[in-house]
């Protein structure tokens, strides 16, 4: 590899030749700053516009500034980052930048969490001197997502997410100049796009311009009604992220915190979405398992891979772009679409709750929850089976606004019987996790021998297409593990090629799995937050006394009690679902 | 946004314009070029098409389509009108008479009039300075052109 040695500030530094001035920078603990740049380091997600120019430095003999994003390192080069020059032309840009931006901070849904503010505040911005004409365009609210173009910088982060990485296609920057948004096909609303709610463009938006829906003020009104039993259950890959909301380092576990928060809140029951992964595990482990079996013996019209179908965003992806498929992935509804039926239909039916009179809240990672638990699939007679999901970051936001001091609360268990979970729910949060608790339960169901290593560490990882054979007792199982829409792509154009050689794939709509999904903690390009989730879901499995779906000792008895057996009558009316087709164009019937 | 459905017959010959550019996205804007050279503009449905063919987004299409002001979303007039606003038109008066096409046709440049029948644009210089202003009528070109000859021009073509 050629090295090549530039100074920068003063100081020395080597580096490879086609390294930025940023990057080379970031190695001698120069941090410049950035606006449109952005990168989700190891995990092939990179922003590079160029197009802000609030990195522009000094490069000795070039005539006019550089922006460190987009200039490469050169032979002897002299950088100066925060020479006069350079401090007077980036707080002009900021300045420039401010003046098509609405001065709303103290009611801006992003405040705290923007790195435009941030930005203003660092270059110590204390007026704006540049007042004119503000380019002004519509609210759009979709159910799960807001876009208030306004406050937009057009960095071009949310159309480099949607189109890129997750190949949705839903967003493009159109029209040009002062007239320049960043909007769907034809500036329809989002919800008339091939939108998937994955959440990745608001994940990443440095400004308000894109934010969540926010039901905390219905959660709010049910608490108080005193009519209403309102229960809880909070998705795995909360439990390794709430904290940070708190000031706690990124992989701090919380989950005992947080189940005290939620009944200091006033939830009347908190449960856990994990029993309802458990429930998951047995309905589409049994029909990996099934049709595995039929296939074995020769049957000709079952469908294989078989396909997970807990994820929200890919269940609207594929309905979206791969109709032809839609009998491929399993017909198991999302643990949170499980959770609800199961609290309304078992658990209030046992208390005497009527379902008009239960309330449930979801806590989830995800903003593609939102629009699942409003589908009219999911509804009896018009009453959802799950009320409200909020995102992680509305349920921090609410522990704040009901003074509870989150870092000193004790540790406290979830309630029974809907909050007993086992570690195979727990790594529901991390790619390659729901296809690992599948297999721990598939392997003893078909093999009828107990698996002595429930670890499978070679569907773990963060490589964007993984690929592993497992041996079911002499029969190997060919899994295939995609996260983020784009990967998911290429396995299921091989599926619709015919090429696929795999027996079941998993897949997860966001970068990371649920852990980096669109309603958690801002990571603001920081890769390493989400590799401390995953770690700290896999910590949580491991200290778990049980970690296998089928051992969860609620589980058994609910099938018992209530359901029968998996793939039987009941679970087919509760627990399974069906999918539309949505492909069709907007204007082409 | 009207919906207009485009005849089996139209769709095919736009995949076929696709085709002649193998289908390849890097040939969106010659595929645009062709398609409103053929269809006279590039209504919504048009681009849903030509997105599927080369297997980009329509949001992208969309993108492009408003990026590029020769590109346009309104159908032009059986009778398109351009009014050339090169330096030398300007100056002998190309902005009276242009304001008079708009009195006159009730539109603004960039529209249709509701009958269908004009369309008003501008444009730079069509090389023919020593008859400015100079008017274009479809492939018609009309010199000299005063404000009070506009009405003439536009009974001409029965309005």
């Amino acid at each position: 590899m050629d090295m090549v040695k530039l100074t920068i500030d003063g100081k020395p530094v080597e580096v490879e030749k086609d390294t930025t001035i940023l990057k080379a920078a970031k190695l001698i603990g120069i941090d410049i700053p950035t606006l449109c740049y952005f990168q989700l380091k190891d995990m092939n997600i990179e922003n590079r516009p160029g197009g802000c120019r609030i990195c522009v430095v000094e490069v000795v003999g070039r005539r006019n500034l550089a922006p460190a994003c987009s200039t490469n390192v050169a032979k002897d080069m002299v950088v100066n980052t925060h020479s006069i020059r350079v401090l007077n032309a980036r707080r002009t840009v900021l300045e420039l930048i401010l003046s098509d931006h609405p001065a709303e901070c103290l009611t801006c849904a992003k405040s705290g969490n923007c790195e435009l503010q941030t930005m203003a505040q660092q270059l110590g911005v204390r007026e704006l001197p540049y007042q004119g004409e503000q380019s002004t365009y519509r609210k759009d609210t979709s159910p799960a997502i807001i876009r208030d173009v306004d406050k937009c910088i057009l960095c071009r982060r949310c159309e480099m997410m949607c189109n890129d990485v997750q190949t949705v296609g839903a967003l493009s920057a159109v029209n040009r100049g002062f007239m320049a948004v960043v909007a769907p096909a034809f500036e329809m609303n989002l919800e008339k796009s091939p939108c998937t709610y994955c959440g990745q463009c608001v994940s990443v938006c440095p400004t308000g311009a894109l934010t969540e829906v926010d039901h905390s003020r219905n959660v709010i009104n049910s608490l108080a009604d005193p009519s209403k039993t309102v229960v809880v259950q909070t998705a795995p890959a909360v439990r390794a992220a709430l904290g940070e909301e708190f000031g706690l380092d990124p992989g701090t576990l919380v989950t005992g915190k947080m189940v005290a928060a939620l009944r200091r809140l006033g939830f009347d029951y908190v449960f856990d979405t994990d029993f309802a992964a458990d429930l998951t595990i047995m309905e589409e482990g049994s029909e990996l398992l099934d049709r595995l079996t039929r296939y074995l013996k020769g049957d000709k019209q079952v469908k294989l891979p078989i396909l997970t179908s807990c994820c929200p965003g890919w269940v609207n992806f594929f309905e979206h772009n791969f109709p032809e498929l839609m009998d491929v992935p399993s017909t198991a509804k999302s643990p949170q679409q499980m959770f609800g039926p199961i609290a309304k239909e078992y658990f209030g039916k046992k208390l005497g709750i009527d379902r008009k009179n239960m309330i449930v809240v979801s806590i989830m990672p995800c903003l593609a929850k939102k629009y699942e638990c409003q589908r009219d699939e999911f509804k009896v007679n018009g009453d959802p089976d799950v009320n409200y999901s909020l995102s992680t970051r509305e349920l921090a936001h609410l522990i704040k606004l009901a003074n509870i001091d989150f870092n000193s609360l004790p540790d406290e268990d979830f309630d029974n019987p809907l909050g007993e979970s086992t570690g195979a729910a727990v790594i529901f949060a991390n790619t390659g996790g729901v296809i690992e608790a599948a297999c721990r339960t598939a392997y003893e169901l078909y093999t009828g021998k107990k698996l002595e290593k429930v670890e499978f560490n070679e569907l773990r990882g963060l490589e964007n297409v993984r690929h592993a054979t497992l041996d079911f007792d002499g029969l190997p199982i060919n899994i295939g593990i995609a996260h983020g829409l784009g990967n998911a792509r290429k396995l299921l154009e091989d599926v619709q090629a015919g090429k696929s050689q795999f027996h079941a794939i998993e897949i997860m709509a966001c970068p990371g799995g649920c852990i980096g999904g669109g309603g958690q903690p801002f990571h603001h390009g920081d890769s390493e937050v989400i590799k401390q989730r995953a770690a700290a879901i896999y910590r949580e499995d491991a200290g778990k006394p049980i970690r296998k779906s089928h051992e969860n000792p609620f589980i058994i008895k609910l099938y018992e009690e209530f359901l029968g057996k998996p793939l039987g009558e009941k679970s087919h009316h509760l627990l399974h679902t069906h999918y539309f087709d949505k492909s069709k164009g907007t204007y082409i019937e | 946004m009207a919906k207009i459905k485009l005849s089996e017959k139209k769709i095919e010959e736009l995949k076929e314009v696709c085709k002649s550019f193998n289908n390849d996205k890097g040939e969106l804007i010659n595929v645009l070029h062709k398609a409103q050279s053929i269809f006279g503009y590039l209504p919504a449905e048009l681009q849903e098409v030509i997105a599927k063919e080369l297997n980009v987004s329509v949001a992208h299409v969309y993108g492009v389509v408003t990026f590029y002001s020769f590109f346009t979303m309104t159908p032009k007039g059986e009778h398109p009108i351009s009014i050339c606003l090169g330096t030398a038109c300007y100056v002998r008066g190309a902005e009276k008479v242009l304001e008079e096409f708009k009195r006159v046709l009730k539109i603004q440049v960039g529209e249709t009039s509701a009958d269908g029948k004009f369309s008003l644009s501008c444009l730079r210089c069509v090389g023919a300075c020593g008859l400015a202003p100079v008017v274009l009528v479809g492939e018609k070109v009309y010199g000299r052109v005063s404000p009070e000859g506009v009405k003439d021009i536009v009974a001409e073509y029965g309005n």
